[in-house]
């Protein structure tokens, strides 16, 4: 199978140990990847939420930027406060473009002496290009083509990396910090995609397959797919790039205004300065005609990316970009855009699937509680 | 005792007598669709064509159509499964069916797949 470049599909370090574990593969992102292990896709969400789940997200972009002004520079990209992120310290960013729109949702950390970006495995060849075409000769743009990426989530995850690494400990919600785990240099962030508490590790990707066994040998740990890791990241009000976020999608528009640092707004110390400012300051100002809302169906038929939203007269008043079955809520949830007066929480509408409506009620997100460990 | 009929589609059809017939996915099918968490089955009364739609499976990624594996009208549906989806994985052939209907045309039945050769096709597939 192959991309539309015609390049060969890619594996990551752990292709073989998926196969063997019995994973059906599929391609993702130009990438042959786990979408479930045998024993499905529910039972591995139910597991991430209950003990901890490892996933292979070695797909995914990781880059360095390397430079005195590194940080300066990336803040001409993100509407984020980067030159104020304390060393050790994470942070959610967004690439903008000159309508405001997402280019990619990321993660940069501040690893010392290089900012550590992580980006979507879909985006990775334009973020890099992007990058480069922005920000190189004010600082390196450094794709990490040999690491991998694991992550470990769920509330088990904790003692399980406190028994390799006791320093993993240490680490609050969004912080990181360079840690050897079994005498492997790794690079690991308390964050993830799932709403739980939990750890990303950045390592060379030749240790890869021995923390990854490593990691499975506890008995709290169980391989999980990308099946999983979508439904856990819905249940949790997440963004899926390319879906509930993108290019026609502003920040404020798509409930991000969170991640829009008090610095880069008007009135801060750097306010603007990235693609797309004064369209989504005007919205910060203003509000935006549409919203992401959550929406729980009454029924437990799942309404799913693409359906029509009416409003109770029958008025289309948005469309559904996220939706599935919520193995922990026990019921269908989705996510979507509506009408910013339809964006209240409580507010009946309808969802068109296969030419009936169904009764939807926007909720408030996430779906579940989240467990991240501040301390 | 009538015997299951197959088509490639991966439903399956059993006469009971009377030209009545039971309507279900096979356990190939219940294993390549994953977690069932959803069925949407045809009313009482409900004309079906062979080959025509006739319910919806929804697993936890994505919906598939089922169809018609004989023509015919639906005279019951399994409306246990609207609780318990989960019955179409764990018994496919048995508590898993969708729906039973008066057969328009019995000899339709001959089109579709004894079950060796059903074998022999999902074998095939592999």
């Amino acid at each position: 199978m192959a991309d539309q470049q015609h390049s060969p599909i890619k594996h990551t370090q752990l292709y073989d140990l998926h196969v063997e574990l019995g994973a059906r593969m599929v391609p993702f992102a130009g990438y042959q990847m786990p979408v479930q292990y045998p024993g499905g896709i529910i039972a591995e969400h139910n597991h991430t939420r209950a003990k901890a789940g490892l996933f292979d997200v070695s797909h995914m972009g990781q880059v360095r930027l390397v430079g005195d002004d590194a940080a300066v520079a990336l803040e001409s990209l993100v509407p984020v406060d980067i030159v104020g992120l304390d060393a050790g310290r994470q942070r959610y960013a967004l690439f903008t473009n000159d309508a405001g729109g997402i280019l990619d949702d990321l993660m940069v950390t501040n690893a010392g002496d290089h900012l550590f970006v992580v980006v979507n495995a879909a985006c990775k060849d334009a973020d890099i290009a992007h990058m480069r075409r922005h920000l190189g000769g004010r600082c390196d743009v450094e794709p990490l083509d040999d690491r991998a990426l694991l992550a470990l989530q769920g509330p088990a995850a904790a003692a399980v990396m406190a028994r390799l690494a006791p320093a993993t400990a240490d680490l609050v919600f969004m912080s990181a910090a360079r840690i050897d785990i079994d005498g492997i240099d790794c690079f690991v962030s308390r964050s993830g995609y799932t709403g739980e508490d939990g750890f990303e590790i950045s390592l060379p990707g030749h240790a890869a397959l021995a923390l990854a066994h490593t990691l499975l040998a506890h008995d709290e740990v169980s391989p999980i797919g990308l099946g999983a890791r979508d439904t856990l990241r819905l249940e949790a009000g997440l963004c899926l790039y390319g879906h509930d976020i993108d290019a026609t999608t502003t920040p404020v528009e798509g409930r991000l205004a969170w991640a829009l640092s008090k610095a880069r707004r008007a009135g801060g110390a750097r306010p603007g300065g990235y693609p797309g400012a004064d369209v989504i300051m005007g919205q910060i100002a203003g509000g935006a005609t549409r919203k992401r809302v959550g929406l729980r169906p009454e029924g437990r038929a799942p309404v799913r990316e693409g359906a029509r939203l009416l409003d109770e007269n029958g008025n289309q008043t948005g469309v559904v970009t996220s939706g599935g079955f919520a193995a922990t809520v026990g019921g269908p949830v989705a996510m979507g855009y509506v009408a910013a007066g339809d964006a209240e929480v409580g507010r009946r509408l309808q969802a068109e699937v296969r030419g009936k409506l169904l009764p939807v009620t926007v909720a408030k997100l996430p779906f579940v509680e989240q467990r991240y460990y501040r301390g | 005792m009538s015997e299951m009929k197959f088509t490639e589609a991966h439903d399956w059809v059993r006469p009971e007598g009377d030209d009545v017939a039971t309507v279900g996915i096979t356990d190939y099918a219940q294993e390549q669709l994953g977690d069932v968490v959803f069925v949407e089955l045809p009313g009482v009364g409900t004309e079906v064509g062979q080959g025509g739609d006739a319910a919806v499976v929804e697993s936890v990624k994505a919906a598939s159509e089922v169809h018609a594996p004989v023509s015919g009208t639906v005279t019951e549906a399994n409306d246990a499964l609207a609780d318990n989806p989960v019955r179409v994985n764990e018994d496919p052939t048995g508590d898993g069916w969708f729906f039973k209907l008066k057969m328009s045309d019995p000899s339709e039945l001959d089109d579709l797949m004894d079950e060796d050769a059903y074998k022999t096709y999902i074998a095939g597939l592999e």
